[in-house]
């Protein structure tokens, strides 16, 4: 291949060698992505074998049926692996769609202030403060929510006739969707104002202009013109602040309380103030559970149903924005 | 020209008014065109943007205040040891080197592969199909709960086969220490890497890279002799966010260090010992010693958090400084 | 008159001192057809002139008193003073850089989107200083139409209906905006070729239907000026042909300014002219004084070909 060099005068490191061993680097992770989920679903199988599609449904209670799961790989055989992870899904389904819904309407405003409305100064303190929000760690997140959010919450929100109607079911102590989703909002919406920013401001400057010269005003401009061609932008940043949202396990694990348990909404408004186990932080909860094989086929269960959760959102957006391209939105 | 013969059409525009004086003040966008709709959603981004700032001030004055409250600088240097006063529990000297090793084995995985990955992408890339998985891969990567790569960690590390990385005993392989925390930790930093050196790379117009080659330098000599150093910014800026999501994660630390408080090295050949035991850092340190963990001391948890958060603010400063000198030394004439 | 035997004419500068006075030539061949043709050989046109004739009438709309306009330091227009009149083209033509551009979209305040740029002098709109009528509502009498097209990410008809949606806040129906879509394209020539496809998306069209598209989005407003920045620049010569003879159509109703670097199409549509160079008028004249007789010699070398 290197034929401008004589054979003694070669140089250190040949093309060729350097190719097959960065290629090598490639495939390499490649290949660690793709045993990735082969061993947890793998893993995961026993699980599923056993519910089937009960694994998905409701009925029990879920420490209790974790517990017998554990319970029974302590034995040894005889393996009992009934789990049906409805509460879970439920818990994850409000938190994480309350907290991308509350964060795709605050992105959306604040990513159009700070691009088009908001004065010099203001974007200057702004756009540190999103950077700030964005790099707080999740446990430090996790940790406010337990010692501030929480007790707020429980001693200054609930009130006693609300704790009392269903203190037959559960306790009101302030561990409660109400806290998982504001915080999470918080934790999210730092990706997607940056992501909605940039949308905003890759739009072609020629419509925004000729909207202007047109007589629209520019609120009317940036919302019709800027945020419209800004879709598949928008459309990333929330898939993937869904799956941010999907896979956060120690801030919900610290805000969520003790108990799995599923928010009812027929319970009136008061079920924003019951508490939450999403799927995520299940794992993380139980993580000491690994020993035992139902458990840990359990558990592993739990992670592929996030894979396979955020794979198919990943999949609705690419889809999204395919469709989005007919009119000339650029991707 | 000038004098009209037939009737002009129907003229539409206010009849002729007195010339007016210049005006001392210019009429802006405002009162007439704007519907009431539009000033409440102008409200609505001034009360939020606001919002956000007031959480952030709130968020970061509350830690420093319950930090200096509860910090002392003896924390960082004593071990965590049992008691019941929380003023007499020591401090938490083995969560804060835990975070500091950790921190420098997880980018010093994560550095050279990502780089490694990016620079075959950006100047290999053939073939083209494994070129599109890849990046396909490196954005599922970055997908991943860290839950999930901590799940998986515990198979890999547990299999017999890579024993040595941790404790063995009685046949069963404990599948927790640093090497394994700090190999799934590289894995979460690893996205990060690759965009920001590819971002570097791309920036680099082509008659560099032509010019190396007519002098008659391999491809790879220019990428490491001219490009890599000309990306250094970048590299940089990438190791440092990587960093920044090693030190802050909680999830992979809870699964593959072991809940401890302190060390547990692991037979007697220093440093590895203390590499293929168990161990803590500040984000599992936060987490057990709030109400959910086991210690139940939410003092030393705001403290470890504080300094926690001082180091995430420095990686940020870092990386903004990079940024402004990066710029400041100028672009590239296409 | 028609265009006379095509013969291509050698190209040739013509030195200071020896500009020949203008004088019946024959045109340059293709005049009348191709919008950018090549230079004249000499100081005067008598190429076809797609015209309807000479306006019948004009109504001063605009009046520009003594405008300069700079960019932080750099002047780029110098104390221009003219009339716009509705019922005939106003064409400003100059070299690049000359301040032209500038000038228009001083019309419409366009420059106030550049936070360096200063404006002093006055323009009146129907006798009222522009800086006193807020922009939007101003913009909305005083329409632009770009040099690139810039069809909204849009169907047709939405990119219309834009403009008519947007001025209120009520959702009006769409059996109210159609005739007034329809006739907005009819007066842009568009109808006809996209009325049974009027839910494509816009950027489906060819480059002179999309401007004409422009156009329609422009009088969809009802302005009373109508702005155009070099609106054929970067069209071919067939859709250059079908907009300049839109363009004429239209002065009756409303008045029309166009900035061109195309000497010829100047020629071809414009009833008066505005010479600028380096952001000074040289000269303004209607346009057969202004190509056959120029009075000051830079408008002469300009329009000769002598530098562009």
């Amino acid at each position: 291949m290197d034929e401008r060099y004589l054979p003694e005068e070669g140089p250190k490191w040949s093309d060729q060698r350097a190719e097959r061993l960065l290629g090598a680097l490639v495939c390499a992770v490649v290949g660690l992505l793709l045993a990735l989920i082969v061993t947890v679903f793998v893993r995961a199988w026993p699980s599923f074998a056993h519910n089937g599609l009960a694994w998905l449904g409701s009925g029990g209670d879920i420490e209790e049926q974790l517990n017998q799961i554990y319970l029974s790989g302590l034995e040894g055989a005889n393996y009992v692996y009934t789990f049906h992870a409805w509460p879970l899904i439920w818990s994850t389904l409000l938190i994480t769609g309350g907290a991308v819904l509350l964060g795709l309407f605050c992105s959306l405003f604040v990513s159009v202030f700070i691009v088009e409305f908001a004065p010099e100064r203001m974007r200057d303190v702004l756009q540190p403060v999103v950077r700030f929000l964005a790099s707080v760690p999740s446990v430090i997140y996790g940790l406010l929510g337990v010692l501030v959010i929480v007790p707020f919450i429980g001693n200054h929100l609930v009130t006693e006739p609300q704790k009392a109607s269903v203190a037959g079911v559960i306790s009101l102590s302030g561990y409660s969707l109400l806290a998982a989703v504001l915080i999470l909002t918080v934790m999210i919406a730092p990706l997607m104002i940056s992501i909605f920013s940039d949308g905003l401001r890759s739009v072609r400057p020629g419509w925004l202009e000729g909207s202007l010269a047109l007589g629209v005003n520019r609120w009317r401009t940036t919302w019709k013109i800027a945020v419209r061609s800004a879709r598949p932008a928008i459309v990333a940043g929330t898939v993937l602040a869904v799956a941010r949202a999907i896979g956060e396990a120690v801030m919900l694990a610290m805000v969520s309380g003790s108990v799995a348990f599923a928010p009812n909404p027929a319970d009136g408004l008061i079920f924003i103030y019951e508490p939450s186990r999403p799927l995520a932080p299940t794992i993380v909860k139980n993580i000491d559970s690994l020993g035992s094989a139902p458990s840990n086929a359990t558990l592993f269960a739990i992670a592929a149903f996030l894979l396979f959760s955020a794979a198919l959102f990943s999949l609705a957006g690419w889809m999204a924005r395919r469709a989005m391209r007919k009119y000339g939105a650029t991707a | 020209m000038d004098s009209s013969v037939a009737t002009p059409p129907a003229q539409k525009g206010p009849p002729a008014a007195p010339v007016q004086q210049s005006p001392r003040k210019k009429a802006v966008e405002g009162s007439a065109t704007w519907q009431l709709s539009d000033r409440i959603g102008l409200a609505i981004c001034w009360a939020l943007g606001l919002l956000f700032c007031a959480i952030a001030v709130a968020i970061a004055v509350y830690l420093f205040l319950q930090g200096i409250k509860y910090l002392k600088p003896s924390m960082l240097f004593t071990p965590a040891s049992a008691g019941f006063n929380q003023a007499e529990s020591g401090g938490f000297s083995d969560a804060f080197i835990g975070t500091l090793i950790v921190a420098v084995m997880g980018i010093s995985l994560a550095l050279p592969a990502g780089v490694g990955i990016a620079v075959w992408l950006v100047e290999y890339g053939r073939p083209a199909a494994l070129a599109r998985i890849a990046e396909s891969t490196i954005e599922s990567i970055a997908g991943i709960p860290s839950i999930v790569l901590a799940l998986f960690g515990t198979v890999i590390f547990s299999s017999t086969a890579l024993g040595f990385l941790s404790r063995t005993s009685e046949g069963i392989v404990f599948g927790r220490s640093f090497f394994a925390a700090s190999a799934m930790l590289s894995l979460v930093a690893l996205p990060l890497v690759v965009a920001s050196t590819r971002e570097g790379l791309n920036a680099i117009p082509q008659h560099v890279r032509e010019a190396s080659y007519a002098v008659g330098k391999t491809k790879i000599a220019t990428v490491r002799r001219i490009l890599l150093p000309t990306a250094r910014p970048q590299v940089a800026t990438g190791a440092m966010l990587g960093l920044g999501r090693i030190i802050g994660d909680t999830a992979i630390i809870v699964v593959l260090l072991g809940a401890t408080q302190n060390f547990a090295p692991v037979g007697s050949a220093f440093p590895l010992n203390y590499l293929r035991g168990a161990g803590t850092t500040l984000t599992n340190f936060v987490y057990e010693a709030s109400p959910t963990g086991n210690l139940n001391q939410p003092q030393k948890a705001y403290a470890a958090a504080f300094v926690l958060l001082l180091m995430v603010l420095a990686l940020n400063a870092a990386v903004d400084i990079v940024h402004r000198r990066a710029r400041k030394a100028g672009t590239w004439s296409h | 008159m028609e265009s006379l035997i095509p013969v291509p004419p050698p190209i040739r500068r013509l030195p200071l001192e020896q500009t020949p006075p203008a004088q019946e030539v024959a045109p340059p061949a293709g005049a009348g057809k191709d919008g950018n043709g090549a230079q004249p050989a000499s100081g005067g046109f008598t190429a076809a002139r797609r015209s309807i004739g000479a306006p019948q009438f004009s109504i001063r709309r605009m009046e520009i008193d003594d405008v300069s306009v700079s960019y932080a330091d750099r002047e780029a227009v110098k104390s221009v003073s003219m009339p716009v009149r509705q019922g005939e083209v106003l064409s400003l033509i100059g070299p690049s850089g000359c301040g032209k551009t500038t000038l228009l979209r001083s019309l419409n305040r366009l420059t106030e989107l550049t936070r360096t740029a200063t404006l002093s002098g006055r323009i009146l709109l129907d006798d009222v200083d522009i800086r006193l009528i807020e922009p939007t509502l101003l913009r909305r009498r005083v329409t632009m139409v770009f040099q690139q097209p810039n069809p909204f990410p849009m169907s047709v008809f939405d990119n219309i209906a834009y403009v008519l949606r947007e001025q209120g806040s009520r959702r009006v129906r769409r059996k109210t905006l159609e005739p007034k879509v329809h006739s907005a394209l009819q007066r842009a020539g568009l109808f006809e070729e996209v009325k049974d496809n009027l839910d494509h998306p816009a950027l489906r069209l060819s480059g002179g239907q999309q401007q004409r598209l422009c156009i329609a989005r422009a009088l969809a407003a009802e302005p009373e000026v109508l702005l155009l920045d070099e609106p054929c620049s970067a069209l071919d010569p067939q859709s250059t042909q079908v907009i300049e003879d839109l363009i004429v159509k239209l002065r009756d109703d409303v008045a029309v300014v166009i900035v061109t670097h195309n000497l010829q199409q100047a020629y071809r549509i414009a009833d008066h002219v505005a010479f600028m160079y380096l952001g000074e008028l040289v000269e303004y004249a209607s346009a057969t004084a202004l190509f056959g007789s120029p009075r000051e010699p830079r408008t002469q070398e300009y329009v000769s070909g002598a530098f562009g």
